[in-house]
């Protein structure tokens, strides 16, 4: 687990960067927060400076959208999903389990627990 | 409508099959391509893949299940040579004939080269896969010394990448200032000094006059320098030709469409000719907006265009006006620029964050009291934020 940042400190819309093995973005989507690697899998993009449209994430180079609850792209041009990391707050900490390898093509439930 | 022809098998072409699909067409589809390669995106032709970073798979526009999916009839490494209107029924280079409820053309276009090149060893231009490969086998091949010949948005990431591998690099540019058509002299100015930047001769104002050759052998002529107006000669292993490209319409003479550098489209992209459409670099469309004929040679436009082509060729009339957003990006050395909107030369420039000295900056483009460009060098995020807010409403009256 990897302690980010306060969750006072990412207002709504806005993402940090951290990385880990690979560079990581957090962002808070309307009050939930959500961790996907920051790279766009379409062509080197940074994600977390892409424009967040509720839990959808804007690639800031090409418009392709990612959902960030599975990490997978909603139009083109990405066509490959990115990785999504369980997000934790506590103690208004905002804590990030970096998943071990690519597990966005699994299907499963980003945890959220906003406690902040 | 039951069998749909689409020529031309790059981004527009590609986005016009599944776009097709996505709209609910159900009948057959045939993509002619006359490169003897699936569909592979361009753009990192002058970046990544001559860099030797990004390989041929990364450039694949469709995986192996979307192309299942798209049910596609391919017909690759055959060209299209004649469109007869009557029955749309179109014959290809290998003696065959398609015949067509709807066509959709996207043939783009071919690299303008420079005259009397075209057998000269070591002399480029770079738009297709095989160009790229056949420059790139040069680059890593121990060539030193590059002058490239336009510094356009071709030919300023190419000497990007030409640095990048460590050549030794020379951009000769006609204009005072480069890009300024497209950026205007100020920004067009500060990405100029990339060049500078990273060691790359920028030399504006320069014509070339011709090129010197050498003979060794059978092999034919091989370029060792370029002359310049002034009488001065530079020399050079490998030269790059960047300068603009000719739409593909030689095929369609005496297909009864009109034809004025590019295939003359309505506002929605569809044709004189009924169930026929234009897309990508080759459609010349009438803005509905300001009435004026348009050609873009930009990756968005053909992607963007698809889409709508796609649903005025399926209504059968047109429904949908095609609106561009202008957007472009360009990455050069370590930068990222992008444009959005449509600004003129003319145009007031305002530095709204950031400064051209410090490579990180954005800037607006303002006609008449309303914000008609944006631009961001190495600032991605308010580019986006900027594109949306100011650009919104602008966009109605570009």
């Amino acid at each position: 687990m990897i302690a980010v940042c306060r969750a006072d400190e990412l207002p709504v819309g806005e993402s940090i960067r951290f990385t880990a093995d690979a560079p990581i973005a957090v962002f808070n989507a309307d009050g939930d927060f959500y961790a996907v690697d920051d790279t766009c899998t379409h062509q080197d993009a940074s994600l977390s400076d892409g424009f967040l449209e509720g839990c959808f994430v804007e690639c800031p180079l090409h418009a392709a959208l990612f959902d960030l609850r599975t990490g997978k792209p909603s139009c083109l041009p990405a066509r490959k999903p990115v990785r999504t990391h369980p997000v934790f707050v506590e103690d208004g900490t905002i804590y990030v389990r970096v998943a071990a390898e690519a597990t966005a093509e699994r299907e499963f439930a980003v945890p959220q627990e906003n406690t902040a | 409508m039951r069998a749909i022809a689409i020529i031309g098998g790059s981004l527009a072409g590609t986005r016009a099959a599944q776009e097709l699909r996505a709209q609910g067409y159900d009948g057959s589809l045939i993509v002619v391509g006359e490169e003897h390669h699936p569909p592979y995106d361009r753009p990192p032709l002058s970046k990544g893949f001559l860099a030797g970073s990004a390989q041929r798979h990364d450039l694949d526009l469709l995986d192996a299940s979307e192309d299942a999916e798209l049910d596609v009839h391919y017909r690759i490494g055959v060209r299209a040579e004649h469109l007869d209107p009557a029955g749309r029924r179109i014959r290809l280079s290998d003696g065959g004939e398609l015949v067509a409820d709807g066509v959709v053309i996207a043939t783009g276009g071919r690299a303008r080269a420079l005259p009397g090149t075209a057998d000269v060893r070591g002399v480029h231009v770079l738009r297709t896969l095989d160009d790229a490969l056949a420059l790139r086998d040069e680059l890593h091949s121990g060539a030193a010394r590059v002058v490239i010949v336009g510094a356009g948005f071709i030919g300023a990431e190419v000497a990007s990448t030409c640095r990048g591998l460590g050549l030794d690099v020379t951009v000769l540019e006609s204009l005072d200032t480069p890009l300024a058509s497209a950026l205007g002299a100020e920004l067009g100015g500060a990405c100029a000094r990339l060049h500078a930047d990273h060691g790359t001769g920028l030399r504006c104002g320069t014509t070339v006059e011709g090129l010197s050759t050498s003979r060794d052998g059978a092999a034919g002529p091989r370029v060792t320098g370029v002359r310049v107006a002034g009488g001065e000669w530079l020399p050079a292993d490998i030269v790059v030709v960047g300068i603009g490209m000719t739409p593909e319409t030689d095929w369609l003479t005496g297909s009864g469409l009109a034809l004025d550098r590019g295939v003359l489209t309505d506002s929605g992209l569809v044709t004189d000719i009924p169930n026929v459409v234009a897309i990508g670099d080759v459609a010349r469309y009438t803005s509905a907006e300001t009435g004026a004929r348009v050609r873009h040679e930009h990756w968005t436009n053909a992607a963007d265009q698809a889409g709508v082509a796609v649903t005025n060729l399926l209504a059968g009339e047109t429904v949908r006006h095609y609106v561009p957003s202008g957007y472009i990006w360009s990455d050069q050395y370590s930068s990222t620029i992008q444009l959005a909107g449509h600004p003129r030369p003319t145009d007031e420039v305002r530095i709204v964050d950031g400064t051209p000295e410090e490579r990180r900056f954005v800037a607006t483009y303002h006609r008449d009291g309303t914000t008609v460009g944006v631009f961001a060098m190495n600032n991605a995020k308010l580019f986006n934020r900027l594109r949306r807010q100011a650009l919104r409403r602008a966009s109605a009256v570009t």
